[in-house]
């Protein structure tokens, strides 16, 4: 059993942060490394990219998106509960070294897989620019932690509620062109926007990491659930990546396969929401 | 052999029938299809044995089970005794009763079969090992004094679990390490319901732990911890890891949904309990018509989960013919009767699918069997312009596993051949690594739950030769 032993609701509860009691982990992971979690018996095993780490308190952190039954299942696991399992760390580390100048850009909870890693690169005596954005300032999660993980950073909302209006895109443009220097762009986000950037440091020849998050089941190469095509090649996510070279993903087969189960996450979902609250679902009985 | 004509009358007993679920009422559950011998059966089949003094059955035997000496404690209604015996040579008696390939082993060597059929040993050994389970007194074998060393075990499938069963009896201390959430590897994620239920393979663990091993859940060595760190805190290390790299066809199309390794298939499947979705999370597409490449156990156990699954179809696509079919008589018979189709000589040259994703079809060009192949089977060829096209939903690619990397990588010192398989002495299990055995599917590539039992034999008695005398 692994106990959350914090939590905090996000842009309006749609993003919840746990820090979770899993020392084993907490030893060994590095940045952009992930864990595997399952609420209960019949619960889903869920790949989450940690956050951050407390090595000395034995504390992992993930954040998440509530997007479906098995997020609102987490949901409601409250301080003093625990998850049934936590697995990991899983999947390559982030190759971290010293560039010279770096840009680091983040979309939604992506910011949360992002931020170890743009820590890590500043640790290591890069200068660091980063953007993080949102559809909103509302939605906005780790401002703060990304400060100080940075040198420059830069905010950007869809609808202009704060800072920049418009993407992030836009940032990352502005901030290559200013900066000829930039050696190595990290774009985590939804996929459309980490598309998106690639399409911008394509331009600029910049080397792009992005990490990417599909579908898994084991989460250690066993089960071939989260291959993806890397430059004409079939990858496992959980053992190959989650980190890619962006410029090489082919981001299409990845939405698709996204979608694989589209009609049943509904299903789950919408029975989840009619019997959660009322006694009849497993968290509440 | 003279014992033939020492007791002639005993083989006028036919051999038992084993009673089992109707091919059409099974098709549409995840039960047991064998129903097991009731203690009257089973003692009628036992009295069959004619307890050869040389007995040919046990050399068919990997981990060399006493097999006259516990179907004789059948045939006498000592069912404990039974049990009792069969634990002295296998940790796992439950399982192999049911997925052990008995007529190439015992049940093929057994003397009976000369002019008769031979015992069911197999279905012998799962009567005992039921019965002990639903019936018998609470006992464990007996178990040698602590030594004080201690022994790790990574993976819990067959090879790890006979380990730790040879080991603990023989007074060691025994931790497993399991990846997964739940202990038994291939006989949890892999092999079906309706062939081991995982209440078989949660008691024969539960049974270790009575003796005292510890199992540790959710621990993938090689990440969370190295073979290293584990050195430094047991005295030998056991890998059992198993082959858990799925292959695929490598033809264009196998990103579609629908698409699935067998791995990934039965472990939605199995583990994850995608047959009781939505009560379990996980989903699992529910295919109308579904096609598994390739022709072994694995497959079988994939195009009957699909009948399950609520398939009106069910195919198996293979590209040789019906003899050079891998899996058991005893499944392809099995997966017949069920309704799975079988589409011989048969290759997919790609997958076809929606805009959206969604596989609709597999093109596949027939096939002819020209000159035998290093494998001794005759290798198929195609057969030029015969592409026809297969109307399909979901595909399982059920053409065999590759070594994971996952832990050879993190481990320095391990010799691997050139598919990525540990290399290990055969009669030891020795690893090029001192203090490290290895054994199962990750040193042979894959193979057999029994195979896999019997190299973690091998590899006990060098640790456990290793613990007590130093070599």
């Amino acid at each position: 059993m692994f106990e959350i032993v914090e939590r905090q609701e996000l842009a309006q509860g749609t993003i919840i942060s746990n820090w979770i009691k899993a020392p084993k982990i907490a030893a060994k992971a590095k940045p952009g490394q992930f864990v595997i979690l399952r609420a209960n018996e019949t619960g889903e095993r869920i790949p989450l990219t940690m956050a951050d780490t407390d090595p000395d308190k034995g504390l992992i952190n993930i954040i998440y998106m509530v997007i479906g039954k098995s997020t609102a299942l987490f949901k409601t696991l409250q301080v003093g509960q625990s998850y049934l399992d936590v697995i990991g760390p899983l999947g390559a580390a982030t190759h971290l070294e010293k560039v010279g100048k770096v840009i680091c850009v983040g979309g939604g909870t992506g910011i949360a897989v992002l931020h170890p890693i743009t820590r890590g690169l500043k640790n290591l005596g890069n200068h660091v620019f980063a953007v993080i954005g949102s559809r909103s300032k509302d939605l906005l999660i780790m401002e703060e932690r990304m400060k100080a993980a940075s040198h420059e950073l830069m905010i950007c909302t869809d609808d202009g509620t704060y800072g920049h209006h418009g993407f992030v895109t836009d940032k990352l443009k502005e901030t290559l062109e200013k900066n000829k220097d930039i050696g190595l762009a990290v774009c985590i986000g939804p996929v459309p926007m980490m598309r998106a950037c690639c399409n911008v440091t394509k331009e600029f020849n910049v080397k792009t990491l992005v990490s990417l998050n599909p579908i898994m089941v084991d989460g250690t190469g066993m089960c071939g659930c989260c291959r993806v095509r890397v430059g004409g090649e079939m990858k496992f996510a959980c053992v190959d990546g989650p980190e890619f070279d962006g410029h090489q993903v082919d981001f299409d087969e990845l939405n698709l396969r996204l979608r694989s189960y589209l009609p049943e996450e509904k299903l789950s979902y919408d029975q989840f929401k009619a019997a959660h609250g009322s006694g009849k679902c497993s968290c509440c009985s | 052999m003279t014992e033939e004509t020492k007791a002639p009358k005993k083989e006028k007993i036919p051999r038992q029938k084993m009673p089992e679920q109707p091919a059409q009422v099974r098709r549409h559950n995840f039960d047991e299809v064998p129903l097991g011998y009731t203690p009257e059966l089973a003692q009628k089949e036992a009295e069959r044995c004619i307890q050869c003094k040389d007995p040919r059955c046990m050399q068919g035997c990997p981990v060399e089970v006493e097999i006259p000496a516990f179907i004789k404690c059948i045939k006498e209604g000592d069912f404990e005794g039974a049990i009792r015996k069969l634990w002295e040579k296998n940790a796992l008696p439950a399982v192999c009763g049911r997925v052990c390939p008995q007529e190439v082993q015992c049940e093929g060597l057994c003397i009976l079969g000369k002019k008769d059929q031979p015992v069911a040993i197999g279905n012998l050994e799962k009567f005992a090992a039921d019965y002990q389970r639903n019936h018998g007194r609470d006992v464990l074998p007996p178990k040698a004094a602590p030594t004080g060393k201690k022994v790790a075990v990574v993976g819990s499938g067959p090879s790890g679990l006979t380990v730790a069963g040879d080991l603990i009896l023989k007074g060691h201390d025994v931790h497993i390490f399991e990846a997964l959430h739940a202990p038994g590897g291939v006989l949890i994620y892999g092999i079906p319901e309706f062939r081991l239920p995982k209440a078989i393979v949660a008691s024969e663990c539960r049974y270790l732990e009575r003796l005292g091993a510890t199992i540790e859940v959710n621990a993938v060595i090689g990440r969370s911890e190295t073979v290293d760190e584990l050195l430094e805190r047991f005295d030998a290390v056991f890998l059992g890891v198993g082959a858990g790299l799925p292959m695929f066809l490598k033809v264009p199309g196998e990103h579609y949904i629908g698409v699935y390794s067998s791995n990934e298939y039965l472990t939605r499947s199995n583990l994850m309990k995608a047959y009781d979705f939505p009560n379990y999370d996980t989903p699992l597409v529910r295919g109308k018509k579904v096609a598994t490449f390739g022709g072994g156990n694995v497959a079988m156990d994939s195009a009957r989960t699909a009948l399950r699954m609520g398939a009106e179809k069910s195919y198996i696509i293979y590209r040789r013919g019906r003899e050079e079919l891998p899996a058991r008589k005893e499944e392809i018979h099995h997966a017949e009767e069920e309704g799975v189709e079988f589409m011989l000589l048969s290759a997919p040259t790609k997958f076809l699918g929606t805009d959206d994703g969604f596989l609709t079809g597999v093109e596949c060009l027939r096939m002819e069997l020209g000159e035998p192949d290093a494998s001794g089977r005759r290798r198929p060829v195609t057969v030029p312009g015969s592409e026809f096209i297969v109307d399909i939903d979901t595909a399982v690619i059920s053409i065999g596993s590759s070594a994971n990397p996952l832990l050879t990588k993190s481990t320095p010192g391990l010799a691997l051949n050139k598919w990525g398989n540990i290399v290990a002495d055969p009669k030891t299990g020795k690893t090029m690594k001192p203090r490290v055995w290895a054994g199962g599917d990750i040193v042979t590539g894959a193979a057999t739950v029994i195979l896999a039992a019997g190299a973690g034999r091998l590899a006990s008695n060098s640790i456990h030769d290793f613990l007590t005398y130093g070599w």
